[in-house]
């Protein structure tokens, strides 16, 4: 569904992302995750046309991604990390206006605004202009704009980024409620808790490089399904094995300060990203 | 065509929600310059046998509609492009950069078109008169499509708002006065007339000043403008293609 070749991005001498090389099956939720400045923003924009990058291939839904293609523009919704609504404008007068540039007809796009309002509960906001709804209600309302032309690959940004625990799960539901209509969905991510509780396939990214991708089980199979977790030295260590026969014995000869448990996304972010930079 | 459609209908909601505040902001210069100018010189000068006021009615109309061409579409659009971010919606959605550049330029240029028929009519109350034909309005939305082009490339190229107020500085204001639109270009030198003439202002003022005072109009002028549109539109969807 999604295709990436040896994709390259330079900002002058700051490379962002480096000979990458992703494929994102048709109905996988791919999440990404890394540390600030990993390159995944950057990832989201170039599959999305935003940004032009300077070497690699590109192939959404087997077309190439170029910003006057407009077939493979088609399939795509955009959820971006920052508010992107136009600000004068009302929620309905936001949703029609996606509407027209994606040559929905009118009747079908007031049929759908109805549909996603309802969805997003933001129907009794039908008429109020964007500026004046909360962090909350912009993050639902760039949802339903994505969805207005129903694509097959949505592309998430940081969707939770800045929300209250509260809105974050409603958001979550919303996700969720997608994935399960069969829609692709490639989500960049801080929270690794989202990560686990959204993904069924996960990326890991440092300084524009794929370090690792899998599912969750696949992940934690390839550093140490068990991990021992020793505090020492005013620092906590991890120490990763294969199963907890292994951990066990291990652990016997580390003395005081001893954890062993099943290891946790949470554990490999922090063991991948910290590794590779030593 | 959508795409076209869709920011030409984005523009109208803007318009409507903002109506009496651009109808008053295209008013205030233009009504400033008819009563200093006008008013101040009016009748009393003559410029070749034509009362100043009716010699100066078309410079006014002339950079008038280039101030609000060029400013309905470079200030909102680099304000979209470097804080709202909304110009992304457009980059990502399966319209073509010319339908979304032509919807630009032509809403920009009926700003335009706008503010110079407001000009014009309390230019006839100030006592001008004029000879208003279809070649004058032709005339008039070619200025207006020129510097609504403009607008267009100098938002998608500015790093900064501040760089927008210094173009304005440098090279906007300056073809205010420069020209011709307050004095003809008879008495500049003729070094000087040559580097004046092929500014995109000039055959705007010329050509607008030589109809409305039933004149021949001079076929340089269209001739540069369309140069010039055609350079301003290229260029912006180059830089448009590649914007990030």
């Amino acid at each position: 569904m999604i295709a990436l070749d040896q994709v390259t991005k330079r900002y002058g001498d700051t490379v962002s992302l480096d000979s990458l090389s992703l494929h994102i099956k048709e109905g996988e939720f791919f999440g990404l995750l890394g540390p600030n400045g990993a390159g995944k923003t950057t990832l989201i924009r170039i599959i999305s046309a935003l940004t032009v990058p300077t070497s690699g291939r590109v192939l959404v839904a087997g077309e190439p991604v170029n910003r006057n293609n407009t077939k493979f523009k088609s399939q795509i919704g955009l959820v971006p990390q920052h508010n992107n609504l136009e600000p004068e404008l009302t929620v309905v007068e936001n949703l029609q206006l996606h509407g027209m540039l994606y040559g929905i007809p009118k009747k079908e796009s007031a049929g759908r605004i109805k549909e996603l309002l309802d969805f997003t509960r933001l129907t009794d906001k039908a008429d109020t202009q964007v500026g004046k709804l909360s962090g909350g209600m912009k993050r639902k309302l760039l949802i339903a704009r994505a969805l207005m032309h129903k694509p097959a690959i949505l592309l998430l940004d940081e969707p939770t980024v800045g929300l209250d625990v509260s809105s974050r799960r409603k958001v979550w539901d919303l996700i969720k409620g997608l994935h399960k209509r069969g829609i692709t969905i490639v989500l960049t991510t801080h929270y690794l808790e989202e990560a686990e509780a959204l993904c069924t396939k996960i990326g890991l990214l440092k300084k524009g490089r794929l370090l690792m991708s899998g599912s969750l089980d696949e992940l934690k199979n390839m550093v140490g399904p068990v991990v021992v977790e020793q505090f020492y030295n005013d620092k906590t260590v991890l120490y990763f094995y294969k199963d907890q026969k292994e951990a066990l014995k291990a652990a016997s000869s580390m003395g005081e300060g001893i954890t062993v448990r099943q290891s946790r996304l949470e554990d490999i972010f922090v063991k991948l990203t910290e590794e590779k930079s030593e | 065509m959508s795409g076209f459609l869709a920011v030409l209908w984005r523009e109208y909601l803007f318009f409507k929600r903002r109506f009496w505040t651009i109808t008053t902001s295209s008013m205030v210069a233009p009504l400033l310059y008819l009563i200093t100018f006008g008013w101040g010189l009016g009748r009393s000068v003559n410029l070749s046998g034509v009362d100043y006021i009716n010699f100066l009615v078309p410079g006014i109309v002339a950079l008038s509609t280039m101030n609000t061409s060029f400013n309905a579409i470079a200030t909102p659009l680099s304000i979209a492009r470097l804080y709202d971010k909304t110009l992304e919606e457009y980059m990502v959605a399966p319209i073509t950069i010319l339908s979304f550049a032509a919807g630009k330029i032509v809403a920009g240029a009926m700003r335009g078109i706008y503010a110079a028929l407001i000009i014009i009519t309390i230019s006839f109350i100030f006592g001008a008169r004029l000879e208003i034909n279809v070649l004058f309005l032709a005339l008039m939305f070619l200025n207006c499509l020129v510097f609504s082009s403009l607008g267009f490339l100098v938002a998608l190229k500015i790093k900064s708002h501040p760089d927008m107020a210094r173009f304005n500085n440098f090279v906007i204001t300056p073809m205010i006065f420069i020209c011709g639109t307050f004095f003809s270009l008879d008495r500049v030198p003729e070094i000087m007339r040559h580097v004046i003439n092929v500014l995109p202002l000039t055959p705007a003022s010329q050509g607008l000043r030589a109809v409305a005072l039933g004149g021949e109009i001079p076929l340089w002028a269209p001739a540069v403008q369309i140069a010039y549109l055609l350079l301003f539109t290229g260029w912006g969807l180059y830089v448009c293609n590649r914007v990030e």
